[in-house]
């Protein structure tokens, strides 16, 4: 019962944040709705059991990537609003006829492949709470993509330091 | 009783919300923050999944997706700085030097 | 439901009136430090000595006029300055005050709780709080708190930084991420962690110091250069919120200090039992804990009294080319040291 509020609660914040992202005039408050989007989605992983992904997509999207976003809407400071003129290419119409599709597919899938529930033990080797079994999978079975994805930040802020430098 | 279904149809609408960002907002930054999105909408089914399956590897993934995300972030804003230091836009109608 | 509802909620009752009374009793308390350095009285006239002059200065607050700029966007004006304060408060809940005391014939924890991602927990909550910061300065419409806010939201992340992989290296010492298992740990290693850890403790109070905006960081409310920085345009309790938040930051980085590096509620040499040191055994845990609390936010007031501020790109240089290198050299020694243990 009180995971189904807490769903259902959430759901409701989580969607309506969304739109509000997509809908809002003002990029600062869209930005803002963001963050608050991305905090319920990090609540939603706490009633599933992943305190530590909750934890770090706080730290990570909330406190990182989206403080990022807000510098640089404050560093595109608009003189001219970049949506006043008409759309050339109806593509807003084209927009919403694809998603609608997208969403009929999706929710076909859903009801279609909905499998009885069927929790196994799987390969937890390891006890302990959330942060010791995530730890042990990380470093242990993913150790590779691990450091794959290490190389792909530090190419990826290489990258973005070179783009941002006015000469080198 | 909440089942995967649920979560599934939750991530489906999130995802279709990006989607309808992408094509429809022509702020480049709005555009970004929609994918932002879409990219939640995929860790939620991850996470869903591990906790169904009750195996963590659902959340390794979705450590992933968000490093993705991180490097994307970083790159992406840096490009759309050195933009619009040329071109004195962020709109993405306008961003068709490529196509030359 | 007395255990899992009326009992937190009296914890919670308690600590954040207890937060907010030691925040109002703090700004006396560096008045009167700051007095003392300098060879002045500090407060004297509201009570004897001036310990009434946290209320005269809360109602004088409560009672000003509430200013919104007119070009200023009004939601995020008044979104700003509760941003900034609830991330404050709300990292109080896994700081552990102490262990398990034995009140009124209950076991009573004196932790609001203890999760098992609690350090993570509160870097990441106390990362939320620079949104208020950034956006209070841009929703004012004013070029000086603008300015402001840019420069403290550069100053947290980058000390964010600095200060998370600090972290790091003390967690694999300590082998978890729960405050109450860290201070436990420190329990069965009969050492503070200080002593191992020297180099983490100077790097964390450092960066302590740069993301509370403290002198001589306090870069971002520099009044000869801003103005008085990014609350330049808030008045009455709006700009007390501020007040309230920077001086909770001190107290839940000192808190930190204390549970990760000095022992949290152990006594000074914690598993040494030997005669001339029962005394130390007699005095609660929670009272080791404040006093640890307290001796760390002086050191920040004696700081701030002592200390010139930083130029802008020193401030810089200091966090990037030196915390951050340290921070990670001292984790790559850490590494190495558990593994060859």
């Amino acid at each position: 019962m009180a995971e189904a509020i807490a769903f259902y609660a959430l759901s409701v914040l989580i969607l309506g944040f969304a739109i509000l992202v997509v809908s809002t005039r003002n990029t600062v408050h869209s930005v803002l709705f963001l963050v608050l989007n991305f905090l319920c989605v990090a609540a939603l992983y706490v009633t599933l059991g992943a305190e530590f992904l909750a934890v770090i997509q706080v730290l990570v999207y909330a406190g990182g990537i989206v403080v990022l976003y807000l510098f640089v809407v404050m560093l595109v400071n608009l003189k001219r609003p970049p949506e006043t003129h008409q759309d050339p290419r109806r593509q807003t119409l084209t927009g919403f006829v694809l998603a609608g599709l997208v969403l009929g597919e999706l929710v076909a899938i859903a009801v279609y492949s909905a499998l009885p529930p069927t929790p196994t033990g799987g390969v937890a080797s390891v006890q302990g709470g959330n942060v010791e079994r995530v730890g042990y999978a990380l470093y242990v079975d993913y150790l590779i993509p691990f450091e794959v994805a290490s190389m792909l930040l530090l190419v990826a802020m290489i990258g973005a330091i070179v783009l941002a430098k006015k000469e080198l | 009783m909440i089942t995967p279904a649920h979560y599934i149809v939750l991530s489906a609408a999130l995802f279709i919300i990006g989607v309808i960002g992408v094509m429809v907002r022509r702020n480049i930054i709005i555009i970004f923050m929609s994918i932002e999105l879409i990219l939640n909408a995929v860790n939620i089914n991850l996470i869903a999944f591990s906790h169904q399956w009750q195996n963590v590897i659902g959340q390794v993934f979705a450590i992933f997706v968000i490093a993705v995300a991180a490097a994307e972030a970083a790159v992406g804003l840096g490009i759309i700085l050195a933009f619009y230091r040329n071109k004195e836009t962020v709109n993405i109608d306008e961003m068709n030097l490529l196509k030359w | 439901m007395l255990d899992t509802v009326v009992i937190p909620l009296l914890k919670i009752l308690i600590l954040l009136n207890g937060v907010l009374i030691a925040v109002t009793y703090m700004v006396l308390l560096e008045r009167k430090v700051i007095a003392w350095v300098q060879v002045r009285l500090g407060p004297m006239r509201v009570g004897p000595y001036g310990i009434l002059q946290p209320i005269a200065d809360a109602v004088k607050l409560m009672v000003k006029e509430d200013i919104t700029p007119t070009r200023a966007d009004k939601w995020v004006f008044t979104a700003a300055p509760i941003i900034v304060i609830v991330p404050a408060l709300i990292v109080f809940a896994v700081i552990p005050f102490g262990d398990q005391v034995d009140l009124f014939g209950r076991t009573v924890s004196l932790y609001v709780t203890d999760i098992n991602v609690g350090l993570l927990y509160i870097v990441s909550v106390a990362s939320i709080g620079v949104y208020g910061i950034i956006l209070g300065g841009w929703a004012s419409n004013s070029k000086y708190p603008l300015l402001a806010s840019l420069r403290a939201s550069a100053q947290l992340i980058s000390y964010e930084v600095a200060v998370t992989m600090t972290l790091v290296s003390l967690i694999v010492v300590a082998g978890s991420l729960s405050m109450v298992q860290i201070v436990r740990a420190q329990q069965d290693a009969h050492v503070w962690f200080v002593f191992l850890q020297p180099v983490a403790f100077v790097l964390y109070f450092i960066g302590g110091l740069a993301e509370t905006n403290r002198a001589p960081f306090d870069l971002p409310e520099a009044e000869q250069e801003l103005t008085g920085g990014f609350h330049t345009e808030y008045s009455g309790m709006r700009f007390a919120l501020f007040f309230l938040a920077e001086y909770a930051n001190m107290i839940v980085v000192s808190a930190v200090a204390t549970t990760l590096f000095w022992g949290g509620w152990l006594r000074p040499f914690p598993s040494i039992q030997v005669a001339p040191l029962a005394w130390l055994g007699l005095v609660p845990g929670w009272i080791w804990f404040l006093a640890k609390t307290f001796v760390f936010l002086y050191v920040f007031l004696w700081v701030r009294a002592t200390l010139p501020r930083y130029r802008y790109d020193q401030l810089m240089r200091l966090g990037w080319k030196v915390l951050i290198p340290l921070a990670i050299a001292n984790l790559i020694v850490t590494g190495f040291v558990k593994v060859l243990l």
